[in-house]
């Protein structure tokens, strides 16, 4: 059932995204951008750990749980120690992915050759 | 003149021209292939679980970690990119997506060299999504911040 779900939500994710793109006309970058402002202020209401509770890695796929993590790692470092804990926090939970793709990407774009 | 090439009048021309997605098709193949993609962090996420003892948040890390370098390789080899004009927002929206932006931003540029093509560039599309998310989560977090010190 959690693969059903993670199928289900994390493919209706793309949905969104796909009407955004044909119907509203936004440039993919436009659409990355809206879905992780989406994803802070869904976890500003608490909402999005609903979903990843019920939907698993069809909500901690798509580029909205970054968003999600930006806040929830400012918020857990706020709670220490004030308000500069958000900047603190922000890449806390984020790090992971973002140096990640920044190594990966790195190294394939030394490695490969580009291709048409 | 003005009155004979106004802009409306421009844009109805062109729009004669322009290729017309399929909406529902579109949407079909982005549900399939970012449904599919979630599936297999699923999977991995339950392979990490299972066979390393993690629990669930810790699993949440070598996850996308793994996604991540898949998608570099996959964009190395010149298959995501096939894949992203095949899926639309199926392939763009989930972290792999994110992940194949910087990949294919440090590719193209390559030729300018490491420094100056490679690291300058890597950031071009993914920078927004970065750039936006602080942001919003800079304010979102204040916000709440400021809501829970007053009303807690």
């Amino acid at each position: 059932m959690d693969y059903f779900w993670a199928f289900v939500v994390g493919g209706g994710i793309c949905v969104i995204g796909q009407i955004l793109l044909d119907v509203f006309k936004l440039t993919p970058a436009h659409v990355m951008s809206s879905f992780v402002v989406a994803g802070a202020v869904l976890d500003g209401f608490d909402i999005y750990d609903n979903l990843i509770e019920f939907a698993g890695a069809g909500a901690t796929v798509p580029i909205t749980s970054f968003g999600h993590s930006l806040l929830h790692g400012a918020m857990e470092k706020a709670n220490e120690n004030g308000l500069m804990g958000i900047a603190m926090g922000i890449f806390h939970l984020t790090s992971v992915g973002v140096a990640s793709a920044i190594l990966f990407g790195f190294l394939v774009a030394i490695i490969f050759k580009p291709k048409g | 003149m003005s009155d004979q090439f106004n802009q409306k009048q421009y844009n109805n021309t062109l729009k004669n021209y322009q290729p017309k997605p399929n909406l529902i098709v579109n949407c079909l193949k982005a549900f399939v292939v970012g449904g599919l993609i979630c599936l297999f962090g699923q999977m991995l996420t339950d392979i990490y679980m299972n066979v390393f003892d993690m629990t669930e948040k810790e699993a949440g890390n070598p996850t996308v970690t793994t996604l991540i370098l898949l998608s570099a390789l996959l964009t190395g080899f010149g298959v995501y990119d096939k894949l992203g004009q095949f899926a639309g927002a199926g392939s763009a929206v989930p972290v792999t997506g994110f992940a194949n932006s910087i990949t294919s931003a440090a590719l193209e540029h390559r030729s300018e060299g490491i420094v100056l093509g490679v690291a300058t560039n890597m950031f071009k599309l993914a920078g927004s999504v970065i750039v936006f998310g602080v942001v919003a989560a800079y304010v979102v977090g204040i916000i709440r911040y400021v809501f829970q010190s007053i009303f807690m």
